[in-house]
């Protein structure tokens, strides 16, 4: 672990790897600043400027993925600076990636850089602002996930919720106007909650700085009240449950999804969403055990409600972009499943989730929009009969709903696995296993009906009509790019989990060690920690060291 | 002899100079003004350079030359202190802006400059005066100096029925708050002079002087059950909640800002609410600090009822300036929020104080960016600011488009701009002050007026509706358009939003004071 102090005199100090992990959050943050300053008119100079944009926080986050050295179970590629920030709350600005942030930061920039070739291919009006908008927004996810500093976290995702609100509010289809109106005082409320939470967790715990490994440390030595934790973890839980869409506060997801421009819904839905569960899995649970068991009955039910209830609505939509929505917001259900267990096999298997999800989810969105250019229709009764016309993009789209719904070959499946598995662990959870388990059942119904209606079939009236004015040909080469980019990640989580699970498995055993640890005698394959390895005896030591609760039992 | 020798000797004149030298200037332009012509704007600009040159002067005095101590002059009529050279700074900064503003929105209309500016002048140090007043006589005679140039300000433009109306309603509403503060401070002074309180103990207050803040300070820690006192001091607190518009006397702040010219309900929205900030946090952290227990209740009702009645109705307005009076409501009740706050960490109030103060920066480079723009507008009646007349001015003007936007967004509390670091700061004290229902009456009001001032947002940059081609009229009477040369407003404007960004990101050397 090395500490740098970034100073005009020893800026040379840094390695190669906090060079990319500062540049994939300053590098688009700067080309954006470029476009909102309206430098230089060459259209040509500019769009290669935004690839440059996007492809750094891309190659920045595939290289810092691989690079990654989690063994230790500590943070990697730390930039430290605590000039930077409010002194008196603690604020420092920290940087660096561990083993759950790790995969979701190159998830960030591979979707990043989807969502970013098809806003610069998408021929929008006022195309400049429209990419400074969406480098900004990549900015802020990349720091996001990389920030320590937990207000640099939430910081970071304002950066990226404002001009979601923004784009919608200028580029959204239908009704976008209201829309933006709904979706900025749902998700302000939500932040602001979560803000509470936050200041919560920075007031009453007497910690060296506001990031987790301060905290953790000072709740070791001090550990909050029951009835303290419940409070905060309720309000970190609900402020983060309405910017992830968990189940009564949902409403908005669906709607904005299908107003907002593609880029916006495939960051939006695949990335930022996560920012939620990101907070609970990495921060308000393991600080706050006893509060997440609290809580852990309600938001049971709560995400059963959006695996059942929303997967319901998902099969009642015939427009296909708000299927997509309201999909990604039932699918968020498992991730919330995951939580609500309270196990460290459930935690593990929501951040697996995560990634593949935010693969996925963005991988439907960008098929979705192809297949309105060329049916030129989101309703779903209108279409059929496209998979004759445009193999490729048909290809694509079954691949994607196949990923969604979850079949093993894809990174969905070791996620929902996963959670299904920890849900089995306790025998009090069984009827919840139950009836998420039917919720595959669900989202088979709407995936492949969907398929079904717009692939196959005759083709339809409209379909034709729209073909005598436009030509429908399949899939351009800078179409193929993008969905190319993300299924073939989709594929290597399916292939080889452990290329991220490995790592989420040392950094979740070593923060969830409060929870009850006999559940991990049976282990799927995506979660097994490396028996008799080195590491793992370096983790055990760990936790032991700094767990008071594993040393008793230890004893006993 | 003896006792005037005592007396003199403590007036100290030069602790006071800025208030002299503002004072004299604000003389020296209205007799400028008598040799000028009628439309001659020279007035302004020579104000504006007093100013500039006064707060410089006054932030190298404090910062750089001499750091002034905690002490009394006068005979304890005035204190000074670091915190009382801040809020001098503030008004002096305030009051700069205002004549910027000022200077710009007289040279389009056929209104005398001079009066202005000698009015803006005088009621600033008036209010300079007011913060660092240590005696409720002093108190009282500082905000009657204020009043009344603030009555006059407010009903300036003579041929706008709606600015005369607006002056007849704050004279009233300014009158009755006035008289509610003297009977206030009369029934303490019944009270403190009269021996039967102190019973055994009057001996040794013999000779103090009853209207003093120490001595009333003491005389309520020892009787916080008094019924008179308690009397006295709700009608005092009545009195300045009417100066900062909290509930339930916030009645008069959307018709008055409605009314009044566009610079004047900047001052009024930022200096006269920030003068009423810093003598209430002075009152409940000194003279009525005994009586807290019986306060904090109070204050946690009128913050929790400014907070939701100011954003509520700010939602149902479709004239600007009356939007923006009711958030400024609410604005108030957010900041009583740290009042209450300092009031709980007792001898340690200074916390709260520095938040109170950077959110009351913060709201000064928010909202004079937010009312410059607006002062901008071309309209017929300068009253009528709907939300209409901002339809795609981020398009037309993109400049004034981000000004209006980094205000509004600074109000709102979004990132990256300062309002947020401010409201972070405030709900971080109100937690640690364990004011947990204030706290989310707080919440839940920042996010109501996220409606109302997204919706602005809304009409400034996204387009609400095509244009055709037989639009026409429409642009004719397009206020935007006809500008008159305004290269240094410009960059004042700029020059705030700027501001309001970097404090957002990095709070630097404000960081460590908290």
């Amino acid at each position: 672990m090395q500490l740098v102090f970034l100073g005009t005199d020893n800026l040379i100090q840094m390695s190669i790897y906090q060079i990319l992990l500062l540049g994939s959050i300053v590098v688009p943050a700067m080309v954006s600043i470029v476009f909102y300053s309206g430098i230089g008119r060459d259209e040509l100079i500019l769009k290669k400027l935004a690839y440059f944009g996007f492809g750094f926080p891309f190659i920045a986050g595939i290289v810092l993925f691989l690079s990654f050295d989690g063994s230790n179970g500590a943070y990697c590629f730390e930039i430290f600076q605590p000039r930077m920030g409010l002194q008196k709350l603690k604020i420092t600005f920290h940087l660096g990636l561990n083993g759950v942030s790790s995969p979701l930061f190159a998830m960030a920039g591979v979707v990043g850089l989807a969502a970013g070739l098809t806003a610069i291919h998408s021929g929008a009006e006022r195309l400049r602002l429209y990419l400074a908008l969406l480098l900004t927004m990549q900015a802020g996810l990349m720091g996001l996930f990389a920030s320590i500093d937990l207000f640099f976290y939430y910081l970071f995702h304002e950066f990226a919720l404002i001009p979601t609100f923004i784009m919608i509010g200028l580029w959204g289809g239908r009704d976008r106007r209201s829309i933006a109106l709904e979706i900025t005082i749902y998700l302000t409320l939500g932040a602001l909650i979560s803000l509470g939470g936050l200041v919560a967790l920075n007031v009453m715990v007497d910690a060296e700085k506001f990031d987790f490994p301060s905290l953790s440390l000072a709740l070791s030595d001090f550990a909050l009240a029951d009835s303290t934790q419940f409070k905060i973890f309720g309000l970190l839980l609900f402020g983060f449950g309405i910017l992830v869409a968990l189940f009564p506060f949902h409403t908005w997801a669906a709607k904005g999804y299908q107003c907002a421009p593609t880029s916006v819904s495939m960051l939006h839905a695949g990335v930022l969403k996560k920012f939620g569960l990101y907070g609970l899995i990495q921060i308000a649970s393991p600080l706050l055990p006893d509060g997440a068991l609290a809580w852990s009955p309600y938001l049971l039910w709560l995400a059963l409600g959006n695996v059942i209830i929303v997967g319901f609505v998902a099969i009642a939509q015939n427009n296909l972009k708000s299927m997509v929505g309201y999909g990604s917001v039932m699918h968020m259900g498992y991730c919330f499943l995951g939580v609500a267990v309270c196990s460290p096999l459930g935690a593990g298997s929501g951040v697996m989730l995560m990634v593949a999800h935010g693969l996925s989810v963005s991988l439907m969105f960008l098929l979705s929009t192809y297949v309105y250019k060329r049916s030129g229709t989101f309703e779903m009764d209108e279409m059929g009969g496209l998979g004759k016309k445009t193999p490729v993009l048909s290809c694509f789209f079954v691949a994607a709903t196949l990923a969604t719904i979850g079949l093993p070959g894809f990174g969905n499946f070791w996620g929902e696995f996963g959670v299904f598995l920890s849900l089995g662990q306790n025998s009090d959870h069984h009827l919840f296993l139950f009836l998420a388990a039917l919720g595959i059942i669900l989202s088979a119904v709407f995936g492949l009906r969907a398929v079904a209606k717009i692939f196959y079939g005759k083709s339809s009236n409209s379909l034709i009509e729209h073909e005598k004015e436009h030509t429908i040909c399949d899939l351009s080469l800078s179409e193929i790019f993008p969905a190319a980019v993300i299924l073939s990640a989709l594929l290597f989580l399916g292939l080889w989990p452990r290329g991220i699970s490995d790592r989420i498995d040392y950094e979740i055993y070593s923060r969830y060690y409060h929870f009850n640890s006999s559940q991990s005698m049976s282990l799927p394959p995506c979660c097994l920690v490396k028996q008799g390895g080195q590491e793992n005896n370096q983790t055990l030591s760990l936790f032991q060291e700094k767990s008071p609760v594993s040393k008793s039992s230890a004893d006993e | 002899m003896e006792a005037y020798l005592n007396f003199s000797n403590s007036n100290i004149w030069l602790e006071i100079w800025p208030e002299i030298v503002l004072a004299l200037g604000a003389l020296f332009i209205l007799g400028f003004d008598l040799f000028r012509k009628n439309n001659s704007s020279s007035s302004g600009i020579l104000a504006i350079i007093l100013q500039a040159a006064l707060l410089f002067i006054h932030l190298f005095d404090y910062l750089a030359w001499h750091h002034t101590f905690d002490r009394d002059t006068f005979a304890g009529m005035l204190n000074h202190g670091i915190q009382e050279d801040i809020m001098r700074s503030f008004f002096l900064l305030s009051s700069l802006l205002v004549s910027i503003l000022g200077h710009q929105y007289l040279k389009g209309r056929k209104l005398r400059s001079g009066e202005f500016h000698h009015l803006t002048m005088l009621a600033t140090a008036g209010l300079m005066i007011l913060v660092q007043s240590n005696h409720f006589l002093m108190l009282f005679v500082a905000l009657e100096t204020v009043a009344v140039c603030f009555y006059t300000l407010v009903a300036y433009n003579r041929e706008s029925a709606k600015s005369l109306e607006a002056g007849i309603k704050y004279l009233i509403f300014g009158a009755l708050s006035s008289s509610l503060l003297l009977f206030g401070i009369v029934l303490l002074y019944g009270v403190a002079s009269s021996p039967e309180v102190w019973g055994a103990n009057y001996e040794y207050y013999v000779g103090q002087d009853p209207l003093g803040f120490q001595y009333l300070g003491n005389l309520l820690e020892a009787n916080p059950d008094h019924i008179l006192l308690r009397a006295g001091v709700v009608l005092i607190i009545s009195g300045i909640a009417f100066k900062i518009g909290a509930a339930p006397f916030q009645i008069w702040v959307p018709d008055v800002y409605h009314g009044s010219p566009m610079p004047v309900t900047a001052f009024l929205a930022v200096s006269s609410k920030a003068a009423g900030f810093f003598v209430l946090i002075n009152l409940v952290n000194g003279p009525f600090l005994g009586m807290a227990d019986f306060l904090l209740p109070l204050f946690g009702f009128v913050a929790t009822f400014t907070i939701f009645f100011g954003n509520l109705a700010a939602c149902g307005q479709r004239n600007i300036k009356r939007m923006l009076g009711l958030s400024g409501v609410a604005h108030a009740g957010y900041l009583l929020v740290a009042v209450m706050a300092s009031m709980h960490f007792a001898g340690d109030s200074d916390r709260a104080i520095w938040v109170l103060f950077f959110y009351l920066f913060i709201y000064l480079f928010a909202s004079f960016s937010v009312f410059g723009v607006m002062g901008l507008a071309q309209l017929e009646d300068d009253t009528e600011h709907e939300f209409s007349h901002y339809e795609n001015l981020a398009k037309k003007h993109p400049w004034m488009g981000f000004v209006l936007v980094s205000g509004i967004g600074s109000l709102a509390g979004i990132p990256p701009f300062a309002g947020f670091v401010a409201k972070l700061l405030l709900i971080s004290v109100a937690y640690e002050a364990n004011l947990y229902f204030s706290l989310a009456a707080l919440v839940i009001g920042v996010a109501i007026s996220i409606y109302y001032y997204f919706g602005w947002i809304r009409e400034i940059t996204f387009h609400p509706r095509p244009s055709f081609k037989d639009d026409e009229n429409v642009h004719a009477k397009d206020p935007w358009l006809q500008l008159s040369r305004i290269g240094i407003f410009k960059l004042c404007m700029l020059s705030l939003a700027v501001i309001s960004i970097i404090l957002g990101l990095w709070q630097g050397p404000f960081g460590d004071a908290f």
